[in-house]
Parts: C-alpha cells; structure tokens; sequence
C-alpha cells in the first residue's frame, strides 16, 4: 500500500478563494436590490453586461491570449464585474459597459499577471478609465425612481456632490437625510443605498471575509475631516448652530457618492489593500484624506475612486514597511 | 473571560473521537525496536550486545552527551539485532532490535500501584534520577527534561508551568491522562517544583476538556502551590511560548530562552513520567498513544510498550480501516505523516491519526490573493506569505531579516490559506537555511 | 512670458550644476581593466565561478596574481584566453567539465513506496522523509535542479522522474551541484563517452539492492578488476576518478547491479547506453 507523505499540517480550514469572492457578491446584494428599485430596468442591464463582459474577457484572455486554463470558477472576475456595473450610472450604453470591462480585466488585472498581481483595484481602474474617456455618458445621472423602465433615455440630473460644489454649502439645510439613507438620490447604481451597504459590511465583518480596519478608518477619515472643515469656516465656535451643520455636512460627505461603497467594498479588495492591521488603518486614513481633499479642492465632485487607486499604489511601500507586532518585541 | 495567548491563532475542528475513552493496556509486542535517536541532541550509545538477555527497564543504551537521553529496554527478551533499520519515514537509523520473552521486570522497579505522595529524594537526586530513567518531554518535542530542569546559571526559575493544553485536534492523551491518574500528575508536578526550586505552579488545560480541569482542581486542594488555569480553547497554545504568555502574560523575546521570563515549561504527560521514575524508580518504557481516525474501529487511548510497530498498535485498534490514505505520527497540525508501518513507535509519539482519501490530500494551489489571513493568524507575528516568498527564490538574508527563525511551524498560515498554498513547506526550508547561515557565521 | 523662460533657466542651471558637483564628489576611481574584463564575460550572473556575478568575477581577476583558480565556466577557456592579455597573465586551459546525475533510480529502478504531495521542491522531500523510494540517497525527482540551472539545461524526464542534463548546455558552472539537498551531481570532466558510478547510496549493499535494482552494492568489484586504479571504494560505494579513467569499460560490463553508467553525446542527446526506460510511475 502506498500512503502520502505531505509536510505538516495535514487539515485545512474550509475556507476558498471562490468562497471569499462569492460572500462578497452576496454583500453586495441588498445594495444591488435597493438601485433595482430605484433606477428600474437600468441596473439590471449595466450590471449584468458588465459582469457578463468581464467573465467572457478573462476567460477569452486566458484561453487564446495566454494560452493557460481559465480561472473563472474562481468567482473574482464575476466580482470585478458586479462591482463595475454598481459603479457606472444605470443610463450607460453596453459598448460603454464592454470597454469598461477591457480597461477592468484587460489592462488592470490580466496584463499584470492576472489574480494576485494587479497592483490597482481592477473595477475601479475600469470606471476611471470610462470617466476620463467619456466625461458626458458617466456625468449623466439618473434620477432615482421616475423612470423605471427607460434605458438610456431615462430622465437625469446632477448628484448632490456635484450640486454640493457648483452651487455651494447655503443649502444642506434641504437636504433629506432620509432619503440618503434609503438610497433616494442620483448617482452610480450600486452606490446609492446607504442602509443596504451598511447592511452588508455587517454580513462581511460577521462572516469574517473583511476587517473592519479600512472601511472604519475610512469613514472616520472622512467624516472628522469634512465635520473639521466647516467648523474652521464658521464664525463662532458658541453658537450651537455650527456644530449642527458641521455635523450634518460631515454626514451627508459620509452618505453621499460612492464613499460607503468603495470605502466597504472596493479599499477592502485584498489583492491591492495591506496585509497588516495597522497598515489597513494607514491605508484608510490616506483614502480618506484624498476623498475629502478631491472632493473640496479637485476639479472632480466625487473622489473616492481616485483616492483609492492612489492609495493602491502605495500599498506596497505600506506592506514593506509596516510590519506586524512580532511576538515578544516591544 | 479564560485566559489565552495574545498574537494570531486559529480554532480548527477539534475532532477530539476518544475524548472518553479511557486508557487502555495494549497487548506487550512480540518484538520491539528502539532507535537511538529518538529524542532532541546527540544519539544514544548502545551498550548492549546482540544475544544479551534484558528485562522490562534494562538500560539498553547510554546518553551520548548532555543533551542526550537514556533508553531501555521496554519488554524482557533477548537482544536480536543492532543494525540500522528504518525509521517511520524510511530513514535508516541504527536500532536495537529485542525479542519479547515473558514479561520480567528489573527488580529495583516497584510495580505497585500505590499512591506515594512522600518526596523523599533531593534536588540533585530527583534530576539524577530523571535523567538516568531516560525521561524527555512527551509532548512531541522529547527534548530530554534534566537538561530542561537545569536552565543556565544565568536564569532562576521562579514558577512551573504544566503543559496540558493538548491544543491539537484528534489527540486525547493527555487528557485520558489526566483523568486516569491526576494525583500522581500532581505529584509529579510537585516533584518538578523542587527539583528547581520554586513554589509556585500552573497546569493549564484548554477548556474543552471541562471534566480534566474539574478534577484535577480538586485534588489540587491538597497539593500546596499548584493552580489549575482553565484556558480558551485555541490552537497553537500548546506552544511552549504561547503558554507562557497565556498564563504569565509574557512574552519569551526573540532568541531567548523561554526561561528568561522565569518560567520553566513542561508537558503533563512528562510530569507523570517525572512521578514514575521518582516514586517508583521506573525508567520511561511506556507511553499513551492515542490512536484515532477516520474509519478507525477501536479508537482508543492504549498505554504501549515504547518501540512497538506502528502496524501492530493499528492491529490493536480494529487494523488499518479500508480507505486509509495517510498516517500520521502526532495530530494533524504538526504531527509527521509517515512512510513505513513497520517502524517502531518512539518516546515523543502522541497519537496515529489515520486519514482517509478523502482527508489525505491538499486542495488545489491557486495565486496568493493577499488577503493577509496568514499574517494575521500568525502567533509569532510574522508575515508568512511573505516568507515563503522569499525562501522559495532562496532570498535568505532578506527572510532573516524578516525573522524567519521566530517561526514555530505551527501551520496555522497553511491551515487558514485560501488558496492552499504550501506556505510552511517553503518557510521550513528557508529557516533551515537560516538557520544554517547564522550557525556558519558564528564560527567564522 | 519673460518671467518664465527667466525662471525655467535658472532651475536649469541649477539642477545642471547641482548634477555636476555631485558627480564629481562621488566619483570613484576604478579600474579601467574591470570594466573591459566584464564586457568580455558572457554577462550570465551565473555565479558559477564562485563569485557573485561577472563584475564580481571580474574584480577578482583584476586583484588576481595569476588566473590558475580563476576560471568562467560560461565562457571557458577562450573567455578566459581573451582576459589573460589585458592583465598580463597566462590562462592556464582547463579540461571543459559537465554536469553528471549520480543516480539511476528511476520509477522502474526503485519501486515506489510512497505518494508525496506537497511543495514541489527537493528540499522539502528530503527534509521531510526518504523521498517516494525506500532509498536515503536517491533522486527525489521534484526538480531542484532543473530551476537551479540558469540555462534551461536540465529537465524532469516525466518518464523516469530523473533530471537530464543536455551536454549541449551544461557550462559546468556548478549551480545544480549546490541546489541538490542529496548532493547527487558532479562536475567531471566532459570526455566521450563518460563512465561514473550512478548511485550515490552509502548503506549496506542489502539495504541499498533492497531500495533500488541498480544501486551500488558496494562489492568492490570494479574496484579490483580497474587496471589504472581508478576506482576506489568508500562508505559501500565505488567512486571513480575521472582523470585516472581509462575508458576501458571493465568496470561497466563487470557491474552486476548496473550501477556503472556510461554516457555519450549523440544528436545533441546523452543517452545512456542502457536498457530504455519505460513505464511510468
């Protein structure tokens, strides 16, 4: 009888990569649930294209390109996919959507090496890529819950950000928080819902898939930054009623764009976020930082993606010079 | 809130088939082989001859050095070969080879088994006493404990920890253990404290084993010094470092002794041993094994004769179930998946866990995604996925730096590893190497 | 507009003069020969002559009194004819050498007892257990080797598990003799055909015909039969000088496990004159 040999340890833990990838996915879906009901028909075709371009991509790539066995069972290409289309406007015509998908699979991911060596979060190197190249299909926001079934051709207006920065700060008195929360506003499709994001980073802290290192570090990034901003602005520090609008200007930073989203779902992506906690949180802070400085001073309302990915790029220098507590060193 | 261990860890599946089993006589071999070099330092020298005639307890081989152990004979017979022979994983080592005739015993041994709870002996008798009855440390490591007990000039101990964490999953012998004869543990435990010298003790036990921590802090009442510290249940606190720090809250230093925080650390099931030779001046020729596994028909903890086949122990057990594919010496974290059933069980043998086809094998590797699982479930702190790396385009100077030579090889990177990468396979090699150059530099 | 081109100058000039001081403060003065020898060195960092890479090798040479120790097994004896000049030494001609795998335990040779699975790497095997034979000694056949070599020039055959050194590439720079964890290759002297013992196992002859059907069994036959005294016999294992070899191949016919191999170089191939190799494992 011949017996394996292997080095110790001779058990595993259950968990896989497609296992990681798939939890995230069912994260991602009460947030894809809330823009269904907001942005009708739209979603529905922006996210499924995108996920099905990029899965037929890598899988093209693989096979004819570099000649290797397709990977798509792994589950990373099916996320790369749900988490571009939750970041394009629901009015975005398929060929944008396709070349999104090449920008995301093609240059982001597979022409560094594929799974595990991209240096940038592949999705959101696609939704920049589609940002720059087409300013006017990716600036043109649905209005949430009034045109349901229409396509492209459905009724737009601007985010509150970019009303935020052309026409100032007198009026977020108006705004409905509630509506925030719900996910009432325009913007990309995935982005919108608050409640529902929040829903799943507890389903992904709870399955033990992420840490709470980025998002948290992120958020309160943002929101003390943004809260210190306007305070700085006002007259008088006495007068009660500058605090409460500190307040609610950091809430609304918080709950409005993309933040929640790629603060839970897009910083977290491991392949191109730290290793170590303490690196996570340095990584955070720096998102937050750029976010709210991009979103104050850059020509863009909306920062977060370009805070991201600029933060990609240092996660190596993060990984190589924070190390982790070693055992029995102060 | 139990106490534990500060950095990393894991929780795997405990497994624990023969938590209720009690300790079972298993039958004496027919013939026994005793390697020489199954403990940690030098090889044993063989003093006997072939044809020479030995009884249960005959000292068959010498301590080759200091750090070194004594063996004996574990059955009554004749001394039939001294040749080498293989090992349980195909290494040819060199072996007395006995064959049991009846079972006679050395006179001086007291067999009885009553409970002698008098410390007659001294300090310096008690570690001479240990070392000529061969005993090492059973948790795996046999590292022989005078060696251990006599920490240099430099450290006083000031407190005994008593390592019955038995943190990996399967192995119930230590536990079988406990509940079998805790007062002669104690004892045991009492017998260490003198021999270095300290008042204080602790026997820390995972808290899945509620029925151990129970009894044992019953007994304890009588022995002055001695407290039972319920742990939570995670592995690797069976690691002498992890212990210290769960139970002392600190932490060994890079490249210390673990004596230098004061405490000395040994197994429970040595402390038994610590109470035979001592008590009963029976020098180590028996141990439990736990044998466990899928398909296995007797799963059991059986008291066995030391050098007995592996096969013959699998016999006792209900023989090799259909599907075997792997067996391991130890549990399954850190244990040693062996090649050859006709080896001889040695002194650091804990259980043989058999696993079947479906167990038996790794899952298929894919790209490290850098999810930074390993680095956080490291209780040294290190970056494994970043050791492996670099031990596998042997980059050594680099994974010094790095502290490759803190790792324990505890598994926990390669059990957590989403994509089953041999994380450890690599990091083992890079140590070695490691350690080879830090060695090489010391002497030039 | 004026203002710019003002500006701009001046951070030209600066940077300019700032590149300049910094050169000629850091400038260090080497020499020239270094930079000559290692434009004629093959440029393969191989490290095969001992040295960490060419530029190394070449400040060796540079330092060197005489170039008897020095040799780039890369470029061989005519590299090292073309670097004797500039330094004003002799190159001393060095028998060109090639690489041979002491052991011939193939899947058919040595029975398998064993399935091992895990990191494909020698070093693991062989700091894990015996390997999938029962043989101490042997080949583990995960390749070690093979990434070791710089130049392609060893493969796994996946028929036998066994490395093979194609004569065409192997330069002798002594890289796989350093990554084999069971000290398996040596470097002998590249004659045709050559004649080596291919088994490197140290144990009694019984234990070593017991794990493998072409080991050396130690009995010193060949030994007493070598008319040059070539042979000699160590730990149950003959060894046979390669500069004292005949090619005579008393030894090879007289093996009575066929343990002595004898290699030539055909078409690019060395093919051992044995029995094929079939079944696999």
């Amino acid at each position: 009888m011949e017996l394996t040999v292997s080095p110790a340890p001779h058990i595993h833990g259950k968990r896989t990569v497609s296992q990681c990838m798939y939890n995230v996915v069912l994260a991602l879906l009460p947030a894809f649930a809330v823009s269904l009901y907001f942005f009708g028909i739209g979603a529905l075709i922006v996210t499924l294209s995108s996920i099905l371009s990029c899965v037929i991509i890598e899988y093209l790539i693989q096979k004819y390109l570099l000649k290797e066995k397709p990977t798509i069972g792994d589950g990373s290409a099916i996320l790369t996919g749900f988490l571009l289309g939750l970041n394009l406007p629901s009015n975005l015509p398929i060929w944008i959507v396709v070349v999104g998908a090449i920008a995301a699979i093609g240059i982001a991911k597979m022409s560094f090496g594929g799974l595990g060596n991209n240096l940038f979060n592949p999705a959101l190197v696609g939704r920049v890529f589609l940002l720059i190249s087409f300013p006017t299909y990716m600036t043109q926001w649905p209005l949430p819950g009034t045109s349901r079934w229409n396509y492209t051709d459905a009724e737009t207006g601007a985010t509150l950000l970019s009303k935020l920065k052309e026409e100032g700060y007198q009026w977020i008195d108006q705004v409905s928080m509630t509506d925030l929360w719900i996910g009432n506003q325009g913007g990309s499709l995935g982005e919108v819902g608050a409640i529902a994001l929040l829903l799943g980073f507890a389903f992904l802290l709870y399955r033990r898939i992420i840490s709470w290192h980025i998002p948290v570090s992120v958020l309160a990034t943002v929101f003390l930054f943004s809260f210190a901003l306007n305070l700085g602005g006002g007259e008088s520090l006495q007068d009660s009623h500058i605090w409460q609008s500190a307040f609610d200007f950091a809430l609304i930073q918080l709950l409005s764009g993309g933040l929640l989203l790629g603060a839970i779902y897009m910083a977290t992506d491991y392949v191109t976020s730290p290793m170590t906690s303490k690196g996570m949180v340095i990584y955070g802070i720096g998102i937050g930082i750029l976010t709210v400085v991009i979103r104050q001073w850059g020509g863009y309302p909306e920062g977060v993606s370009f805070a991201i990915l600029i933060m990609n790029a240092f996660t190596p220098l993060i990984n190589n010079y924070i190390k982790p507590k070693r055992f029995g060193r102060k | 809130m139990l106490k534990t261990f500060r950095i990393g860890g894991i929780h795997p599946e405990e497994n624990k088939l023969t938590a209720q089993c009690p300790v079972t006589e298993a039958a004496i071999p027919r013939q026994v082989a005793l390697t020489l070099n199954q403990h940690i330092g030098a090889p044993a020298n063989c003093i006997v001859k072939k044809g020479d005639t030995v009884k249960v307890g005959t000292l068959v081989a010498e301590a080759g050095g200091f750090v070194s152990a004594n063996i004996h004979s574990p059955v009554s017979g004749i001394v039939s070969k001294i040749d080498k022979t293989a090992n349980a994983f195909g290494i040819y080592t060199q072996t007395i080879v006995i064959d049991t005739d009846g079972d006679e015993w050395e006179e001086s041994i007291d067999r009885s088994t009553e409970l002698n709870d008098k410390i007659a002996l001294s300090t310096d008798e008690i570690i001479q006493r240990i070392a000529q009855c061969g005993i090492v440390g059973l948790g795996g490591a046999t590292f022989p404990t005078h060696v251990k007990l006599t920490p240099p000039k430099e450290f006083t101990p000031t407190v005994l920890i008593i390592n019955a964490t038995e943190c990996e999953p399967y192995l119930t012998d230590d536990h079988a253990l406990m509940l079998e004869s805790p007062e002669q543990i104690l004892i045991g435990c009492r017998i260490l404290m003198k021999a270095i010298g300290v008042e204080q003790a602790y026997i820390g036990i995972e808290n899945n084993k509620k029925d151990a921590i129970a009894l044992l802090a019953e007994k304890a009442s009588k022995y002055p010094g001695i407290e039972i510290v319920a742990l939570r249940t995670r592995y690797p606190q069976g690691g002498e470092k992890q212990l210290i720090d769960a139970i002392l809250h600190k932490q060994v230093a890079n490249g210390a002794l673990p004596v230098s925080t004061g405490a000395i650390v040994q197994n429970v099931g040595t402390a038994f041993a610590v109470y035979e030779a001592v008590q009963k001046n029976k020098p180590l020729i028996d141990r439990i094994v736990t044998v466990t596994g899928d398909g296995v028909t007797r799963p059991g903890n059986y008291r066995v004769r030391l050098g007995m086949p592996i096969g013959e122990l699998i016999e006792i057990a209900g023989g090799l179930p259909a599907e075997v594919s792997k067996i391991i010496l130890g549990g399954p974290m850190m244990g040693k998946a062996v090649s050859n059933l006709e080896a001889p069980i040695p002194k650091g043998c804990s259980g043989i866990l058999m696993l079947n086809e479906r167990h038996a094998h790794r899952g298929p590797i894919s790209p490290c995604i850098r999810c930074g699982q390993c680095v956080s479930v490291c209780p040294m702190g290190l970056e494994p996925y970043l050791l492996a790396k670099l031990s596998e385009n042997h980059l050594f100077e680099k994974a010094e730096k790095e502290s490759i030579t803190a790792c324990l090889e505890c598994g926990c990177c390669a059990y957590s590893c989403p994509s089953n990468r041999p994380i450890l396979d690599y990091i083992r090699i890079g140590k070695s190497a490691v350690n080879q150059i830090i060695r090489s530099r010391k002497q030039s | 507009m004026v203002t710019a081109i003002i500006i701009l100058s001046i951070i030209g000039l600066v940077s300019a003069s700032l590149l300049y001081i910094i050169s000629r403060k850091f400038h260090v003065e080497e020499d020239p020969r270094i930079d000559e020898i290692e434009s004629i060195l093959p440029g393969a960092n191989c490290g095969g002559c001992g040295y960490a890479g060419c530029r190394n090798f070449a400040e060796q040479c540079v330092n060197a009194t005489s170039l008897d120790n020095l040799l780039c097994p890369v470029g061989g004896n005519e590299v090292m004819k073309k670097i004797a000049p500039i330094l004003g030494l002799k190159a001393v001609e060095q028998a060109p050498r090639i690489a041979v795998v002491k052991c011939n335990g193939s899947c058919e040779n040595r029975p398998a007892t064993s399935h091992y699975e895990g990191a494909h790497s020698c070093a693991v095997v062989a700091a894990l257990y015996t390997g999938e034979s029962n043989c101490n000694y042997g080949c583990l056949g995960e390749g070690d080797c093979a990434a070791a070599c710089e130049f392609g020039g060893i493969t796994i055959d996946p028929v036998t598990r066994l490395p093979h050194i194609d004569p065409n590439i192997c330069i002798a720079c002594g890289s796989c003799v350093k990554a084999c964890p069971r000290n398996l290759i040596e470097l002998r002297r590249k004659q045709e055909p050559r004649i080596y013992v291919a088994c490197n196992n140290k144990d009694k002859g019984a234990i070593a015909r017991k794990a493998c059907a072409v080991a050396c069994i130690g009995c010193g036959k060949c030994a007493k039969n070598c008319p040059n005294g070539a042979i000699s016999l160590t730990d149950n294992l003959a060894y046979i000088n390669d500069s004292l070899c005949l090619l005579c191949k008393e030894c090879v016919d007289g093996c009575p496990t066929h343990a002595i191999q004898i290699d030539k170089t055909t078409d690019g191939h060395s093919v051992l004159t044995k029995e094929k190799e079939s079944a696999l494992c």
